[in-house]
């Protein structure tokens, strides 16, 4: 590990910023979990939140931190000589996506602009598995690695005022789902029925960071039918152990 | 009967909060909580609540409200001119009120926020481990008329004063925020920095409980950071040069540089401020 990093520090008086080094990857969100791990174990007894991001954990006190440089201290041990290990088994989930042009909103678009066809555009997209890196900017909202290069395009210059629930979308490198109606930039080509943020439900996000996500597509009716067993309650993730992940 | 508050007015913007919702922050859920830390716990301190209580924070105008049973309550934080049936009274002491008592607020003396407290805290619903509103999060977000409160009554007319109790209002007038550098203020070319230091800056008409944008442009060299990390207090600073103070029901993770982060006093105050206000960082480190 380069010397610069992990780099420590106090961010205000009530969280510690941990940052690695400043790069999207799968090699740095397997030290980022490994350390988040070994951070939550640690601090049993006390009330800390840990949340990740791509290459950084905070740690979040639930109290004002009385002596900063001790818990920065206290932290600076848990990095010292341990060798990082994988965790062998993460959850792959399998999302059902509709891609009707109903709902793709942009996918002529892509289609112009990329010059694929519409069934090249799903095959790309159904194809790689991601990699969830973290849950951010809205409540349930994934961070997924992964996308096709062949399918990257820049956001909307003018972001529409309002992204229907469960839109799935592309914006740059990153690919994702709406967890509910929002304000959003990307250019949309499907919609997902399935719940990715449940208040009433403990945890609320079944998905959690360092998970696997593999888009399937499903037609107009059968994404129908889902919707139904979500209402009903019936609805339950297809999802399978994955072995190699983060 | 329940006993329960009946909204006559809701006046701007009032919600319940508690001390936050803990422990979801890795799910993308802001931590919401009460703005003004401070005024909250003295509010429910005067009234012997446990800390943490589910509080109503009225924003500038207050709410007309009617109590259909006794029960006790005070007022902290901003002075909104608070009567009760009309009669002016005071913040930061206990009254009683009686059934069919209203409380109705007049014009902003000074301050942004206050917070009215009730005996045993505001038992409406806990949504994730608190009863925190926030839009997406709880079915209600904001007061409105067709709201009914719920609290629980007591008919306990000794009204103790707890004198060891001093609170004080002098923060609510100071324009002074202590801050902290933030992760990304040592990127920052010299002058960018002696402005954030001696610069003063005015709260924009965009602020409320998520994030209170500032008026002035100060430029910014920074490119934007590989997304990280955000709290209530980080500061950050837009590809278009001005600053946005991150408050209470921001979001988990941000693209902008954090350039700053406020004391938990500095978020105190800040939370007191109204558009226009200046405003200027102390930096503790």
């Amino acid at each position: 590990m380069n010397s610069k990093f992990p780099r420590i520090r106090a961010m205000g008086e009530r969280a510690i910023l941990i940052e690695f080094e400043p790069e999207i990857s799968e090699n740095t969100l397997e030290k980022v979990l490994f350390y988040k791990n070994k951070i939550e174990g640690h601090y049993i007894k006390v009330k800390v939140e840990v949340i990740n991001t791509y290459n950084s954990l905070l740690v979040y006190y639930t109290y004002t931190i009385e002596n900063v440089y001790d818990e920065v201290s206290a932290l600076t041990g848990l990095f010292q000589g341990t060798k990082i290990t994988k965790k062998t088994i993460v959850q792959l989930y399998n999302i059902p996506v509709c891609y009707d042009v109903e709902f793709g909103l942009d996918l002529k678009l892509i289609s112009r602009e990329k010059n694929l066809s519409l069934d090249q555009i799903i095959g790309l997209h159904t194809q790689p598995i991601y990699t969830v890196y973290f849950i951010g900017f809205l409540p349930g909202f994934l961070y997924l690695g992964g996308l096709d290069k062949k399918l990257q395009i820049s956001r909307k210059i003018q972001p529409r005022m309002v992204v229907q629930k469960g839109a799935v979308g592309i914006g740059e490198n990153q690919t994702g789902i709406y967890p509910k109606s929002s304000p959003g930039g990307w250019q949309i080509i499907g919609n997902s029925p399935v719940p990715l943020f449940d208040k009433n439900r403990l945890p609320p996000c079944e998905i959690s960071a360092g998970d696997k996500v593999k888009f399937y597509q499903v037609s107009k009716s059968e994404f129908l039918k889902i919707s139904e067993e979500i209402i009903e309650g019936k609805f339950q993730f297809k999802k399978t152990g994955y072995e190699g992940g983060n | 009967m329940k006993a329960e508050i009946e909204v006559l007015q809701p006046g701007l913007f009032s919600t319940i909060q508690d001390a936050g919702r803990k422990g979801f922050l890795k799910y993308g859920i802001p931590m919401s909580g009460v703005m003004d830390l401070y005024a909250a716990k003295m509010a429910n301190l005067i009234l012997r609540n446990p800390p943490g209580s589910a509080i109503l924070e009225i924003t500038q105008m207050g709410p007309k409200l009617r109590f259909s049973h006794p029960v006790k309550i005070a007022i902290c934080g901003a002075l909104l001119s608070p009567k009760i049936n009309n009669f002016p009274i005071g913040n930061n002491r206990v009254y009683k009120i009686e059934a069919g008592d209203e409380l109705s607020f007049g014009k902003r003396q000074m301050g942004c926020r206050a917070y009215l407290a009730i005996s045993g805290g505001f038992k409406t619903g806990k949504v994730l481990k608190s009863r925190s509103w926030f839009e997406g999060v709880t079915d209600n977000f904001k007061l409105n008329k067709t709201l009914k409160l719920p609290y629980e009554s007591t008919n306990e007319s000794k009204i103790e004063t707890n004198a060891s109790i001093k609170f004080t209002s002098e923060y609510l007038g100071t324009s002074e925020i202590d801050v902290f550098p933030g992760p990304e203020f040592d990127l920052l070319t010299e002058r960018e920095q002696e402005i954030l230091r001696s610069h003063n800056f005015s709260i924009d008409k965009n602020n409320n409980r998520m994030a209170i944008q500032l008026r002035e442009i100060m430029g910014n060299s920074l490119k934007p950071i590989i997304t990280g990390p955000v709290l209530p207090g980080t500061v950050q600073l837009t590809p278009s040069g001005k600053l946005i103070v991150l408050m209470r029901d921001c979001q988990t993770t941000g693209g902008y540089p954090r350039v700053i982060q406020l004391s938990e006093t500095g978020m105190n105050k800040i939370a007191q401020k109204i558009i226009g206000d200046s405003v200027s960082f102390a930096f503790l480190g």
